[in-house]
């Protein structure tokens, strides 16, 4: 068995059937966030991008570029991990593109992994792909990812 | 560009040795080049092209430009929908038909 080295730079995408301005509200609205992202709510303003566990604030990361609905920009540090938590930040783009037939491809890339391996690791495999699967899911039927 | 939402494509991309061979080289290391992806098959620059394009169209690699090269990244995000869509309904069903089995086969005649 073949083990994945994990990349310093990792994409993802996804076709969803929603229109990208729904898909924006999904990745930056708290009351949607927490139904996908591991139950942690994010809100996402222009300037920053904070992360909650119920009420109580985990995290705040620097958001670079805010383009609603096409194009979001944000640091990251994976602060829920000791270890990760003191690596360096990493970044996360998430590039929304209208399609044909009322479908829109979302693409995340989360680069600057390079002294970040242990982050890099964490979130590659199942990391953004359960992120994903789980907000296409909700975005098409309303309901969160079973299980 | 690829179907939306085309499961059949990303069935027909893995219906094939080379290209499940393409996907595990990704899986090992990303972000690779033509020319280093074409070095480990025993085929011509155009054949692996074509698994390539095959590949990009279900979704299943993503291409980048950096400078003068185009890298290919491994995407299984559709592998993934499609385990949540079929793999795991299938799997919790004989789980639970084991689990009915035993309790069947428990009960007191």
């Amino acid at each position: 068995m073949t083990t994945m080295t994990a990349q310093a730079t990792q994409i993802y995408q996804v076709f969803i059937k929603a229109t990208p301005e729904a898909i924006w509200d999904a990745i930056t609205k708290p009351e949607f966030t927490s139904k996908y992202f591991y139950g942690v709510t994010i809100d996402v303003t222009p300037e920053e991008r904070r992360s909650f566990q119920g009420s109580e604030l985990q995290n705040t990361s620097n958001v670079l570029e805010f383009e609603p609905p096409r194009r979001l920009v944000h640091s990251w540090i994976s602060y829920y991990d000791p270890e990760m938590a003191a690596e360096e930040a990493s970044r996360v783009s998430w590039e929304i593109e209208p399609q044909d037939g009322g479908y829109s491809l979302l693409t995340v890339t989360h680069d600057q992994l390079e002294s970040s391996p242990k982050t890099a690791e964490s979130v590659s495999g199942a990391g953004w792909m359960m992120v994903l699967s789980g907000l296409k899911t909700l975005l098409e039927t309303g309901e969160p990812l079973a299980g | 560009m690829l179907g939306v939402n085309d499961d059949d494509g990303v069935f027909r991309a893995l219906a094939d040795p080379t290209r499940r061979h393409l996907l595990d080289q990704l899986f090992e290391r990303d972000g690779r080049t033509l020319t280093e992806l074409e070095s480990k098959l025993e085929m011509t620059r155009f054949g692996v092209m074509k698994h390539l394009r095959v590949l990009e169209d279900a979704g299943l690699v993503v291409t980048q430009r950096q400078g003068r090269e185009k890298l290919h990244y491994l995407n299984a995000v559709p592998i993934r929908l499609i385990h949540d869509r079929w793999i795991d309904k299938y799997t919790e069903h004989r789980v639970s038909a084991l689990a009915e089995l035993k309790t069947r086969l428990e009960e007191p005649a």
